[in-house]
């Protein structure tokens, strides 16, 4: 038995309905894949089915019963999400439609006046290893704001490059964006050493935390504030919730004196045909009726994962994926691009096969009922840096068991053998 | 599961994949494109030279799957030396092949080679591949005509 596995994780499995599907020709089926979506366990699907046929109403604006039971469930969401990442206050958590919504939201608000405006001249910093939604909208505001895009490179392990800390942050520098978890390397960041030293020169922090709150208990309130970023975000579906539903937290102090991002219902004060007064947060930044069942499947989910405890998931996660690249180091001609070191590493693993494009690799895997991704994962700069176009990532979760790894290791010899590359 | 896969992967492909025909960029060529298929990163860069309303040459440098390497490889045999006008009707042909979900009987004798893709059209997430170089062909030589112009980048919908 893997030391670290979670306990019960035959139980813990029957919590997800959809494990039990199976191929077309009757074999298991093998899901790698939940760095690109996590499957949903019984009690998020019950929440939300049970919210829209006993609870459904708008939020906020509907008094009568059921809209004061709808936000209370959405309100509850938001407490328990809150719990979820040790959010110092609750009104610091905004519901957005997705992880890029969130970045976009920062991002964008960032270009216009305010308090943290950025313009000509100054500097925003990101990584080599980032996902394309953490790419594109600083870009944007780099093109419209005349400021400069810069970036930390990592090394050929997968590690970020620190000692070029110098001199991308420096009193020019306004705002620093990474990635927490690389979707494709697996790295495990230094946020709170980037961060001390972000703060140290005026800049604001933005961490994608899109594959870190699936894996990594994240509790914002006990980082020392220096140590703290100023906004975070994830996206609902990877931490086993519905698709539709993202989460911003920023810091009050930054979310006050951001801009709201969008107008509507909701995000107001007061509304008059001279101009408008805004509501404080979380209102200010959540215009429009918000995805409303998503949130509230999302808090079942986070409250899943807390009550499995994030400590044990990251376990979990950590012995899978060690189990993984002991098995893929096996494998003749495999290459894992990233940290090889499981307790530096996240559980997206991804590899090239010398001779075997990924595309082709996926296709005979997927006919053996292993589900891996292959592309770019949407981080070609990454990508780019190993020589490669592609890869193929294999990505475990706290659903997946040593078996289905040595299923994902037989399924790439038996790759190697159809493709003949010993012939 | 593997007579899946045999389906896929004809031995034609995969002879085309391990030595691709007519592979490389040449001179002299009228018009010069780069397609991208976005979802994977497989990339292409094709040029054609025609002459005499026939098409002399169609040259490349790819990057991709066995899929596309071969679709590509395959292309350029079934295209250069034929007239443009029976290049493009070829082309019509694959195309119908490739969005057919596996429903049409393939026809050798226009197709040659290119009847062992009959298989990919059974695989949905594959038809792109199969697809990149012969929207890079049609591109490259609407733009040598002077006719039909289109955008040299382009992500095709299969």
């Amino acid at each position: 038995m893997l030391e670290g596995l979670l306990p019960d994780l035959e139980v813990v499995r029957k919590d997800f309905p959809i494990l039990t599907r199976t191929t077309p020709g009757g074999g298991p089926l093998v899901y790698l894949d939940s760095a690109n979506t996590s499957q949903k366990p019984q009690v998020v699907i019950d929440t939300m089915v049970d919210h829209l046929e006993r609870h459904n109403a708008n939020v906020a604006r509907a008094m009568h019963m059921l809209g004061a039971e709808a936000t209370e469930a959405f309100e509850g969401a938001r407490d328990k999400v809150a719990a979820f990442i040790g959010a110092p206050e609750r009104s610091e958590v905004i519901f957005t439609k997705n992880a890029s919504e969130a970045l976009n939201l920062v991002a964008t608000t960032l270009g216009w006046a305010g308090e943290h405006q950025v313009g000509p001249g100054d500097v925003v910093v990101t990584t080599e290893m980032e996902h394309h939604s953490n790419i594109v909208p600083w870009q944007m505001l780099c093109q419209r704001t005349g400021a400069e895009l810069r970036w930390f490179t990592f090394d050929e392990d997968g590690y970020l490059d620190l000692s070029q800390a110098d001199e991308l942050l420096t009193e020019r520098t306004k705002v620093v964006t990474l990635t927490w978890v690389s979707n494709m390397l697996g790295t495990i960041n230094p946020v709170a050493e980037i961060t001390r030293r972000a703060h140290a020169v005026g800049a604001i922090v933005v961490v994608d935390a899109s594959q870190a709150a699936p894996q990594l208990p994240i509790d914002l309130a006990a980082m020392a504030p220096e140590e703290r970023p100023d906004a975070l975000v994830f996206t609902g579906h990877k931490v086993v919730g519905p698709t539709g539903i993202g989460v911003l937290w920023g810091s009050r102090a930054l979310l006050e004196a951001l801009p709201p991002f969008l107008g509507g219902g909701e995000m107001i004060e007061t509304v008059r045909m001279t101009g408008s007064t805004y509501a404080g947060i979380p209102a200010k930044f959540e215009a429009g009726t918000p995805p409303i069942v998503e949130a509230v499947g999302l808090g079942a989910a986070v409250e899943y994962l807390s009550a499995l405890g994030m400590e044990h998931v990251h376990a979990h996660e950590r012995a899978i994926t060690g189990y993984a690249l002991e098995g893929l180091a096996g494998v003749k001609g495999l290459r894992v691009l990233g940290p090889t070191d499981p307790a530096h590493r996240g559980g997206a693993v991804s590899f090239e096969l010398a001779g075997v494009h990924p595309h082709d690799i996926m296709t005979v895997l997927d006919t053996r009922g292993v589900a891996v991704r292959a592309g770019h994962h949407c981080a070609r700069p990454a990508h780019e840096k190993f020589g490669v176009q592609s890869s193929t990532r294999a990505s475990s979760y706290l659903y997946t068991t040593p078996e289905e790894i040595d299923a994902l290791v037989d399924a790439l010899e038996y790759t190697r053998s159809y493709f003949r590359l010993d012939d | 599961m593997s007579s899946e896969l045999d389906a896929l992967y004809q031995e034609i492909i995969l002879d085309h994949y391990k030595n691709p025909h007519h592979k490389g960029l040449r001179d002299p060529f009228e018009a010069e494109v780069h397609h991208v298929n976005p979802t994977c990163g497989d990339e292409i860069t094709l040029r054609v030279h025609v002459e005499d309303g026939t098409v002399a040459d169609v040259s490349y440098d790819a990057v991709g799957c066995s899929i596309s390497q071969a679709s590509t490889s395959v292309l350029t045999d079934l295209v250069i030396g034929k007239k443009v006008d029976e290049a493009l009707s070829v082309h019509q042909t694959f195309l119908e092949l490739m969005q057919s979900k596996g429903t049409i009987e393939p026809d050798e004798e226009v197709l040659e080679d290119a009847i062992a893709f009959a298989g990919v059209a059974k695989f949905p997430a594959r038809v792109k591949c199969a697809l990149l170089a012969w929207m890079a062909w049609k591109d490259a030589t609407a733009q040598s005509l002077g006719t039909l112009p289109e955008p040299a980048t382009s992500s095709q919908e299969a």
